[in-house]
């Protein structure tokens, strides 16, 4: 069957070296003496820059941090909140924790996926919207919850939220 | 406190000292236990649950490869729960990716298949799984086939800790986990990989083999791992 | 820093907040945040400044006051009125009737809208009264980003006298007397661990803080470091005193960047006055707290597991023993307590084993917190004896099931849990009687279903979370819960027979068994536990192809073969 190796031209394309994330990222390297145990920290810092954490960057901390490529990319692949892909202009997270789940969240996420034609992990195709879905906020008391880039959007209705994503994603042209 | 102590296993009472693990005691008592993940030479991880004991006194099995022996422990290692057990455990493996031991180059020589055999599994009950998995032919002396491939991790392990080159790991998670080399590269692209083989030699079933292996000829020794970490570790 | 000194911060903050008439609380906690809180706050701020009143009422941000649903939420003190949905338009309002003069406003009443207000008093409200808060005690009563506020109300006064008259021995016998048991689910004694880490001879040892909170349907732990981040931290400290860790650490998600925020904040603060760092209160006791963010693994908040984590590893699970008491971080004696037991720390301290020892019941003494969701009307974060029932809990306090609808289940434990019918309504809420019952503790969530939940939906719903969030290392987890997912798709699909539901019942005990971590091995308890009290539903969907509730969409009379 087919699989989609990454190349070595992905993993080894140097990233500009006046690019100030680059400083941003051996700062943080440095503020923890290049321990391996900061592979966690520094990649949120890496996602933080980037919106994901892109393969080149990857190689970068493996050097800089004597971190094995192997062991960055299974961290980076073990943890739900890491994204090896690029993420929408903007992002919508459906909360399907349980209560959010007992409430319906389900419901708004078919809802989503079909009037945006876009699955959780995907970005629609103008990339306008990335949608996800995440294992409770910790806002169960306003479920369903919605996450809309850093918005929390309370009590959400599959009616109501296709008017709200539209009108964020038009804000922006 | 080096003093030895004695435990029973199977009814059986044997000689035992601290820090030895169960499984150790067991194959110095000539007690059988079956393994699959476990490696001497490599550390061990527990995982594939093979080696589960019964130990009084406590409600949870126990892995032998892990656990230490205790003063006077009672452990049984092969009641009807755990036989029956066993043989779910090697379903399980069975059920999860593409085993088919006819068109396997390990056919014969797998360590899977010969535990199945020995625990008189004869059929899956479970569905497979059948899971896309694709093989890499990439580096230019060894094949690896996830088609076949446990997650035992020992090449994992013998890359890291004895070869030191790091080139495995795993990715993912869950059933979705995955054996990668480097950044999930094809083997032949890898930066780390030294060749040197070790990882072929380990792995118990057909996921790993040389390249110039015939269908149901390979032979794989782990041993030579053991053996080479024993001389490292006594070099004069 | 020494006591006079920190009497002197408490004098003044209570100094400055006797000369206002009143006092404003207003929530912001992340629910209430989420209704617009901030802008009530900034509203109510400008409100009394520009009406020249900024030396009768005192403005605080706070931390979760309970009922997130009804946010944002604001209280008034000294007369403790609690008002509901305060958005910027009913500031001005406020101002006039309830903190220039005295009078309250019935429209803006705690749960008015429900025919359940007219408590001018938020104490006499059903819903706070049966309520007896320790944990929760300062949140939404101080201000969670001031070290002054917390000192003010005797923060860091349990951990001088810990550090000044006690030995770490008197520390444990103290905790073991209070009979405190964990709160992150299991329920093990926190003394016991303690004693453990603290009779390991060990130049280093180490006290973590789970604040990993992955239950979905739980967000207790979010709220205290919202809330009462030095409280925890408090614990914390108090803690490796007892055991001899001169290092602790929080592990928390990263989907809580406001606790992680708050609780940053907390810790340069309290380096700032000396309550962290080196020789607390002039003895030889250093102690340091740092943070490390998880990054979205449930398996994470398993010991082992998030020790791997904080090692910047993959969150993977070791065999125990083991025990981290033993080898925890990098082989280091390690405790690792909840946040929420942690919490509980300094007022024991404070107070007594014995006066703690006196709530709750007799093998489950305190008090615990829970975040009670789903399809009940009052939903939130409360605070109740151990041994209150699960009636009262739900009924009582959370005002029942909204919409006339009937009560089905309540589920405890989260992915771990199992769900409790209505006629083991009646059981006390305690660690042993919950296990009795197939289900958990857990760590305090509390989702309540009505009859339009399908159990079997929910059962497939956990074993999914299970089956996602398993690490993959051992085979019964890995494999077990992938199989057990495609059985419950298959029966809620409609497509499938009875020998799919032996088969499911085969593999449960089989995972539960064998798995290597607490993950696997509670992984089919939902599954287990609907069995036990809605076998009829799984019936029901095999043999008539028909969901009970409705939920399920059925695929069936497609000529499926089997």
């Amino acid at each position: 069957m087919s699989h989609a190796f990454n190349t070595l031209d992905q993993v080894t394309a140097v990233p500009p070296k006046d690019d100030s994330r680059i400083r941003r990222i051996t700062t943080e390297i440095n503020r923890h003496h290049k321990r391996p145990d900061a592979l966690i920290e520094v990649l949120h810092v890496v996602q933080d820059l980037y919106g994901y954490i892109p393969l080149n960057l990857m190689t970068f901390v493996s050097r800089e941090m004597k971190v094995p490529p192997s062991r960055v990319y299974g961290v980076a692949t073990f943890y739900h909140f890491f994204s090896l892909r690029p993420k929408g202009e903007h992002n919508c997270i459906i909360c399907m924790g349980t209560a959010c789940f007992v409430k319906g969240a389900r419901n708004v996420l078919e809802k989503i996926e079909t009037d945006f034609q876009v699955q959780p992990g995907e970005t629609t195709q103008d990339g306008k919207l990335g949608l996800q879905t995440a294992r409770c906020f910790g806002c169960c008391g306003m479920a369903p919850v919605v996450v809309l880039d850093t918005d929390i959007l309370a009590k959400v209705t599959p009616e109501n939220i296709v008017g709200t994503l539209q009108e964020k994603i038009g804000n922006n042209k | 406190m080096s003093t030895k102590y004695s435990v029973t296993i199977d009814g059986k009472t044997v000689e035992a000292g601290p820090k030895q693990t169960i499984l150790d005691v067991c194959k110095t008592a000539g007690v059988d236990i079956m393994t699959l993940c476990y490696l001497e030479g490599v550390s061990n991880v527990g995982a594939c649950r093979l080696c589960l004991v019964e130990v009084e006194g406590t409600q949870k099995l126990l892995p032998a490869c892990t656990t230490t022996v205790a003063p006077n422990q009672k452990i049984q290692t092969n009641t009807d729960k755990l036989k029956q057990y066993r043989k779910m455990t090697l379903e399980l493996f069975f059920s999860e990716r593409n085993h088919i031991c006819s068109v396997c180059v390990a056919n014969n020589n797998c360590q899977l298949q010969n535990l199945a055999r020995e625990a008189g599994v004869d059929h899956i009950r479970f569905p497979y799984i059948f899971p896309e998995a694709h093989t890499d032919a990439s580096h230019k002396e060894f094949m690896m086939d996830h088609n076949r491939c446990i997650l035992c991790t020992r090449c994992v392990r013998v890359c890291d800790e004895v070869e030191g080159a790091h080139t495995w790991d795993v990715m993912g998670r869950g059933y979705q986990s995955r054996i990668i080399s480097d950044f999930d590269q094809p083997w032949g692209d890898s930066s780390t990989c030294t060749s040197c083989g070790k990882c072929v030699e380990v792995c118990p079933v057909g996921a790993l083999w040389p390249k110039d292996a015939m269908l149901g000829h390979l032979k794989k020794s782990p041993e030579m791992v053991t053996e080479l970490v024993h001389k490292r570790k006594h070099r004069s | 820093m020494n006591i006079t000194e920190l009497n002197q911060i408490a004098e003044t903050v209570r100094q400055k907040k006797s000369e206002f008439k009143k006092c404003v609380y207003v929530c912001t906690g992340a629910g209430c945040i989420s209704s617009g809180s901030l802008e009530t706050l900034d509203a109510m701020k400008k409100a009394v400044k520009e009406s020249g009143h900024e030396k009768d009422a005192d403005i605080r941000p706070a931390g979760c006051m309970g009922p997130c649903v009804q946010g944002p939420l604001v209280k008034i003190i000294p007369e403790d009125k609690m008002y509901q949905k305060v958005v910027p338009e009913n500031v001005k309002t406020i101002l006039d009737k309830s903190l220039l003069a005295d009078e309250v406003i019935s429209s803006l009443l705690l749960f008015s809208e429900k025919g359940e207000g007219g408590f001018s008093k938020a104490a006499d409200n059903p819903y706070y009264r049966k309520q007896n808060k320790i944990v929760l005690e300062n949140c939404g009563s101080i201000n969670p980003e001031s070290i002054e506020d917390y000192i003010s109300i005797g923060g860091y006064s349990a951990l001088y006298k810990v550090l000044t008259s006690m030995s770490s021995e008197d520390v444990i016998s103290e905790i073991k007397e209070s009979g405190i048991r964990g709160r992150g689910g299991a329920g093990y004694p926190t003394a016991m661990k303690w004693k453990f880490v603290h009779d390991h001879a060990s130049a280093e040892k180490y006290v973590i803080c789970n604040g990993d909170e992955g239950d979905p349907g739980a967000f207790m732990d979010r709220s205290v470091l919202e809330g009462d981040p030095h409280r925890v931290i408090e614990g914390l400290a108090i803690a490796g005193y007892a055991m001899g860790a001169k290092q602790g650490y929080l592990y928390v998600r990263a989907e809580y960047p406001l606790a992680i925020k708050r609780f940053d904040t907390a810790i340069k603060q309290a380096r700032k006055l000396g309550l962290l760092g080196e020789k607390i209160f002039e003895t030889d006791f250093s102690f340091n707290v740092d943070i490390r963010v998880g990054a979205g693994a449930f398996v994470c908040g398993e010991e082992t597991a998030l020790m791997a984590s904080i090692e910047g590893k993959r969150g993977v699970p070791s065999p125990r023993p083991p025990y981290p008491a033993e080898s925890g971080l990098w082989g280091k004696p390690t405790a690792i307590n909840n946040v929420e037991t942690l919490a509980n720390i300094a007022p024991i301290i404070q107070r007594g084993g014995k006066w703690f020892s006196a709530i709750g019941s007799r093998k489950s003494t305190g008090t615990k917190v829970f975040a009670l969701t789903g399809t009940v009307n009052h939903t939130g974060l409360i605070e109740v004896p151990m041994g209150m029932t699960m009636r009262e809990i739900i009924f009582d306090i959370g005002g029942g099931i909204p919409g006339g609808k009937k009560f089905k289940a309540a589920q405890t434990g989260g992915p771990s849990g199992g769900c409790i019918p209505e006629q083991y309504l009646d059981t006390p809420v305690d660690y042993d009687s919950l296990t009795g019952l197939g289900s958990i503790m857990g760590s305090g969530g509390l989702i309540v279903m009505d009859e339009t939940s399908c159990m079997v939906d929910v059962a497939r719903f956990f074993m999914e979370f299970c089956m996602d969030e398993s690490c993959g290392k051992c085979v019964p987890c890995r494999v077990g819960t992938k199989h057990m997912y495609d059985f419950l798709t298959r029966i809620c699909e409609g497509e499938a027979a009875m020998s799919d539901l032996e088969q499911l019942k085969q593999l449960a005990p089989f995972v539960r068994d064998t798995s290597l971590c607490g993950l696997g091995v509670t992984a089919p308890n939902p599954l287990l536990s609907t069995l036990r009290y809605f076998h009829d539903e799984y019936i029901a969907h095999i043999t008539q192809k028909r969901c009970p509730a409705g939920v399920c969409k059925m695929t069936s009379g497609v000529g499926h073969v089997h």
